[in-house]
């Protein structure tokens, strides 16, 4: 079932044609924008001899740096007046990006997330529950048009107050929600303390989940505790937000819209370009970007495309979850960590609860991690000597995934801090 | 058979507050207790008058707690009354996982909480010894 048959089958060499048109439109308005006037100049680019897709690697990339650098007006191609929309990351670490939308623009935006939306399997008859923040952040407005291109009724339910949100999805008879992972652990705690089962008090069926990483064993968790289909949804910013990648019903990869973006992967350090199948970092192109185009796109994300085709039939390729963020990696005593490493080991374990938090300490000049991990209350036996096992099994799990020996703490339920937005799993106390 | 509560208790300041004030709002009355640990956390075993009502009034607060059977062994509050009932489970084999004791009356009847393996054969033994055990009601009827 296509949203739009043409382009999701349209074969390799069509698409590629498709491409390399609006790659050459792309360069074109680009080239309007201050920023990449000069580059142009400083470069010798000049986009009229832009001829295959191949000649991209001639482009230089483009990086947060430069956007922050340019706020807010620097990379914008056409009129103010032309504009109608905003989206702007403050970031934790850094000044603000902004992200300027025409109206074309807006429409292309929802098109994607609708398309997206529809080839996971949602339709006009379903109700859709958008609970993430709204505002400055995409996933709220993104998804909010997406779903009403697509045509499904459209709860702007935002983010958090847990009660009103199951409420409203039993006023409504809400069907399909988009929740951020961690939050969807969270409010399966709540139904709980309700006294009410997801699994027979909603009529949910679907979730899309993103906004941050996280494992197979935590949409695992997800689909069983509410006895849904949950759908691997990928965006960012500074191409729209939601609607760059998402999930079919084979649920294995994400596939990018090859329309819409022509997608790299690089190898971080030596940038070069890495074929398929090997994992580096995503860069993106937009090619059909009217206010601010973006080339060559340095997303900091780290995932690998897969070489081979999907069974779904869609020509455009997939990507593997994302592993993180580039940024999120710490190194603890020489060695190399990501967030979802620990994500997926924790997660598979069936008597760890839905909330954990890693501290990175230092002591006497020594780093050390600790876990702190809640214990799930149906799986106590009131034995001590069982919760030192299954400390032990923690602490070795993790030291067999990171190869770091973590100091393991199992915590009373519902005694972490709490997330109703993106979840602060790591937390590094070490002093630069 | 008596039961015991058990709670999940984090080594921290004001958490068995945190238990004993739910179970005195559930009106459960308290018979006996133990708290063992380790550094960081630790498990609270309760004797109450009426286990399940603390085990929901407990559940309900979001605390890990469980209920499991143990066995109340009554005897002589005098010297040697506990070494006749160690010495039983020593001769017929059967490994004391956890233990503890109160008195009843003073130089009557005292009872000791034995955590055991294989409990049903256990009771068995005590009552071909000659000793009782004690139901949840009977702990409070005393």
């Amino acid at each position: 079932m296509f949203w739009e048959k043409e382009i999701e089958i349209m074969p390799p060499k069509e698409l590629n044609r498709l491409q390399l048109r609006r790659l050459k439109r792309t360069l074109k308005q680009a080239a309007k924008s201050p920023f990449y006037s000069l580059v142009f100049k400083r470069h010798r680019i000049y986009p009229e001899k832009i001829k295959t897709l191949a000649d991209l690697k001639y482009l230089p990339f483009t990086t947060k740096e430069e956007l922050r650098e340019q706020f807010p007006y620097g990379f914008l191609t056409v009129a103010r007046e032309k504009i109608v929309r905003v989206h702007s990351s403050s970031g934790t670490t850094g000044r603000a990006t902004a992200v300027f939308h025409t109206q074309k623009d807006l429409e292309g935006w929802a098109n994607l997330v609708a398309r997206c939306m529809f080839m996971a399997g949602v339709r006009k008859k379903d109700v859709f529950q958008n609970m993430v923040g709204y505002g400055l952040f995409t996933g709220g407005l993104g998804f909010q048009y997406g779903a009403e291109k697509l045509g499904a009724l459209t709860i702007p339910s935002g983010s958090g107050n847990s009660k009103r949100q199951i409420h409203l999805m039993q006023d409504f008879g809400t069907t399909v929600i988009h929740i951020i992972p961690s939050y969807a652990l969270h409010l399966w705690k709540v139904f709980g303390e309700m006294g009410l089962d997801p699994k027979k008090d909603t009529k949910l069926r679907m979730a899309m989940i993103g906004a941050e990483p996280h494992s197979e064993a935590t949409r695992q968790r997800i689909e069983e505790m509410y006895g849904i289909d949950a759908f691997n949804s990928y965006g960012l910013s500074e191409m729209n937000g939601p609607g760059v990648a998402f999930e079919c019903p084979q649920k294995s990869g994400m596939h990018f819209w090859e329309d819409d973006f022509l997608v790299e992967v690089i190898d971080p350090r030596t940038q070069k370009v890495l074929p398929a199948g090997e994992e580096g970092e995503l860069v993106f192109t937009t090619l059909n970007r009217e206010a601010m185009p973006l080339l060559r796109y340095r997303s900091k994300d780290l995932a690998t495309i897969y070489p081979e085709p999907c069974r779904c039939g869609r020509a455009h390729r997939r990507i593997t979850r994302i592993k993180g963020r580039s940024d999120d990696m710490f190194i603890l005593k020489g060695v190399n960590i990501f967030p979802l490493q620990i994500d997926t080991t924790l997660m598979n374990i069936p008597e760890v609860g839905t909330n954990y938090l890693v501290v990175l300490e230092r002591e006497n000049f020594e780093d050390r991690m600790v876990v702190r991990v809640e214990v799930r209350p149906e799986f106590f036996k009131g034995d001590l000597w069982q919760l030192e096992r299954l400390r032990k099994q923690i602490t070795e799990a993790l030291r067999s995934e990171i190869l770091v020996t973590p100091k393991v703490e199992l915590v009373e339920p519902d005694t972490l801090p709490k997330s109703e937005g993106k979840a602060v799993r790591v937390i590094d106390r070490r002093e630069m | 058979m008596a039961h015991q509560i058990s709670v999940f208790v984090e080594n921290k300041p004001g958490r068995i507050e945190r238990v004993t004030e739910i179970l005195a709002k559930a009106e459960v009355n308290i018979r006996a207790i133990t708290v063992s640990g380790t550094y960081e956390y630790g498990v609270m075993k309760l004797l109450v008058d009426k286990p399940d009502t603390a085990l929901e009034a407990l559940k309900a607060q979001g605390i890990s707690a469980s209920k499991r059977e143990i066995l109340a062994v009554l005897m002589d509050d005098r010297p040697g009354g506990l070494h006749r009932v160690a010495k039983i489970f020593g001769q017929r084999k059967i490994n004391i996982e956890d233990a503890y004791g109160f008195v009843i009356e003073d130089k009557k009847r005292a009872v000791l909480v034995v955590d055991v393996e294989k409990i049903q054969e256990a009771e068995k033994i005590i009552k071909e010894e000659g000793l009782a055990t004690l139901s949840d009601q009977e702990i409070y009827s005393l």
